[in-house]
């Protein structure tokens, strides 16, 4: 038996390291580095139902151990990705997990019809919580109803199932995720990039040109945490856990904290290779911790 | 492109803030051509940093590097001493259109530390009987650096902002003192761009820019820029650092 394999809502991994939406475009790039079988599973960059151009530039600043991005949810569109990028990506031996995005409930569930046409989209991770875009998005994130509504709708406009990747821009993650597992939820994806800002001394100004961006990275880890670990208490759909990842000790940190599999973002920026070195650093680090697969530890650590 | 390890053989201060780097890599000197970056690790930083390569050496399997130590990764990188090793993805992006039309006039045209390229470009040119000008921009006359290098390979005009080296003025200001050429090549500050592409408009030319970059393999969408005003884009670390002059909207 693979000890690292998990099952999830429509997802069988064979491993749960997969690479984050928005900082692994489709692919096609990191697939000149490795073969993208080797992945558990992949979770593509945000599609929206027509192209967007997204933010002027500076879209990225460094910040102590992370770093503030406002891409604005560039990307060709939602017919554009299915035509060229999910048929380039079903070439490999791994799930696919569409990230839909939109301005409005309507161009959520036309996002979402889209990719339930497809034979090769296994899931859909709904994309509530982006920080860069002046419509929609984090707006949906932040209302437990509104977050509700717009899961529901999606789940009825397509049979995939749904990951609802929650912000944590909020003060109470927990309502947030109970009110999307009530409206249908499959899963939770968490967390999105936390909001963030950077003056640039030399002007005097924003340093981002859409002057707030997400906040990622190792930064961002703790809070990853104490927001999957808090969420796991009250719900009884798997986690997806994010935020910060960068070694294998930290994905056993994720896994204790509750959540079944993660997604690793922006460590690839700094390592191409991040992803099949933590899926071979990982049988070895469970090991040493006195776990012999990956489901025997996920909310391990749960004290409560 | 690879991942690669690179041995730092040489490392000093130039000029104002300027360092020059020479990295021994097999892979990397093998394989760059001119117009290239690396995307360099910096040690305690979460972003790598693009850093356009100089000139290169392949008979000592070497790539020489040349950067400004304006914010923090660039100050710690110019920190490093010879010996250490630098995590290394390149050689990045596409480099310049060299053209095989020997005997041609190119007229280089840098500004501050977007003067390096230039000069792997200019050496590469040169070995291909091709007859090099170059006008080079600097703010002072303590970051002038690579002047007699440049000299070697042609006519070389300098100026400085403040004029306490060489012609007081703007790169733009030198243009129209250079006799006829017939295709330029330009890298600085993206005021300088497009003070150069808008007064050779009508002259052929590459230019070559830079952009705060996350991924820099193509993959995140940082350092886009637009083509037209109906959306068309092109990635700098992927498509670029290297677009011909009309190709994109400065």
């Amino acid at each position: 038996m693979n000890n690292l394999a998990v099952d999830l809502p429509g997802l069988q991994l064979k491993n749960p390291i997969m690479p984050a939406s928005g900082c692994f475009g489709f692919g096609r790039e990191y697939s000149e580095f490795y073969d993208l079988s080797k992945l558990g599973a992949i979770m593509m960059k945000a599609a929206t139902g027509s192209e967007r151009f997204g933010n002027a530039t500076p879209r990225v600043a460094e910040t102590a151990s992370g770093m503030l991005n406002a891409i604005g949810l560039q990307n060709p569109g939602v017919e554009s990705i299915i035509e060229t990028e999910v048929s380039y990506l079903a070439n490999y031996e791994l799930p696919i997990i569409a990230n839909i995005a939109g301005s409005s409930i309507e161009e959520y569930e036309k996002v979402a019809a889209a990719f339930n046409e497809t034979d090769h989209v296994h899931a859909l991770e709904l994309n509530i919580s982006c920080p860069n875009v002046k419509e929609g998005g984090i707006q949906f994130g932040t209302d437990p109803k509104m977050a509700a509504n717009v899961t529901e709708r999606v789940k009825k406009a397509s049979n995939l199932p749904v990951y609802v990747k929650l912000s944590p821009n909020v003060s109470d993650i927990v309502a947030m995720a109970t009110a999307v597992e009530a409206a249908g939820a499959d899963g939770l994806s968490m967390i999105n990039t936390l909001t963030g800002m950077q003056i640039h001394l030399p002007s005097k100004r924003p340093l981002l040109a859409n002057q707030t961006g997400g906040l990622s990275g190792a930064a961002i880890k703790p809070v990853a945490i104490r927001m999957i670990y808090e969420v796991k208490q009250q719900v009884s759909i798997p986690i997806i856990g994010m935020g910060g990842i960068t070694t294998s000790e930290d994905v056993l940190e994720f896994l204790l904290a509750g959540a079944s599999a993660v997604a690793v973002g922006t460590a690839n920026f700094q390592n191409p290779f991040i992803c099949p070195e933590l899926i071979d650093a990982l049988p070895h680090t469970l090991k040493k911790y006195g776990f012999n697969t990956v489901q025997d530890a996920i909310g391990k650590g749960i004290t409560v | 492109m690879k991942k690669e390890t690179m041995r730092i053989k040489s490392t000093k201060r130039i000029a104002l803030d300027t360092v020059e780097m020479v990295l021994e890599n097999n892979y990397m000197s093998q394989t760059a051509v001119p117009g290239q970056f690396l995307h360099l690790l910096v040690s305690g930083h979460t972003l790598r940093r693009p850093i356009s390569i100089a000139d290169v050496n392949k008979t000592e399997h070497t790539i020489t590097i040349l950067f400004k130590m304006l914010g923090s990764g660039t100050h710690d990188l110019a920190s490093y001493q010879v010996g250490m090793t630098i995590d290394a993805l390149g050689p990045s992006g596409n480099g310049f259109q060299l053209h095989n039309d020997n005997q041609s006039t190119i007229l280089l045209i840098g500004g501050g530390i977007g003067v390096p390229p230039l000069y792997y470009l200019g050496k590469t040119l040169a070995q291909l009987d091709m007859h090099i000008i170059s006008v080079l921009g600097f703010q002072t006359s303590k970051s002038v650096f690579y002047e007699e290098k440049f000299r070697a390979l042609g006519e070389t005009y300098i100026v400085t902002d403040d004029g306490s080296y060489g012609d007081q003025g703007f790169v733009t200001d030198v243009l129209h003192s250079v006799e006829s050429f017939d295709r330029y090549y330009s890298c600085g500050p993206v005021p300088m761009l497009q003070a150069v592409t808008a007064s050779l408009k009508d002259k052929p030319g590459y230019i070559s820019l830079e952009e705060r970059m996350g991924c820099g393999v193509g993959a995140c969408f940082a350092c886009v820029i637009p083509t037209d005003d109906a959306g068309g884009y092109k990635k700098i670390c992927k498509d670029g650092p290297v677009f011909d002059a009309q190709e994109v909207s400065l």
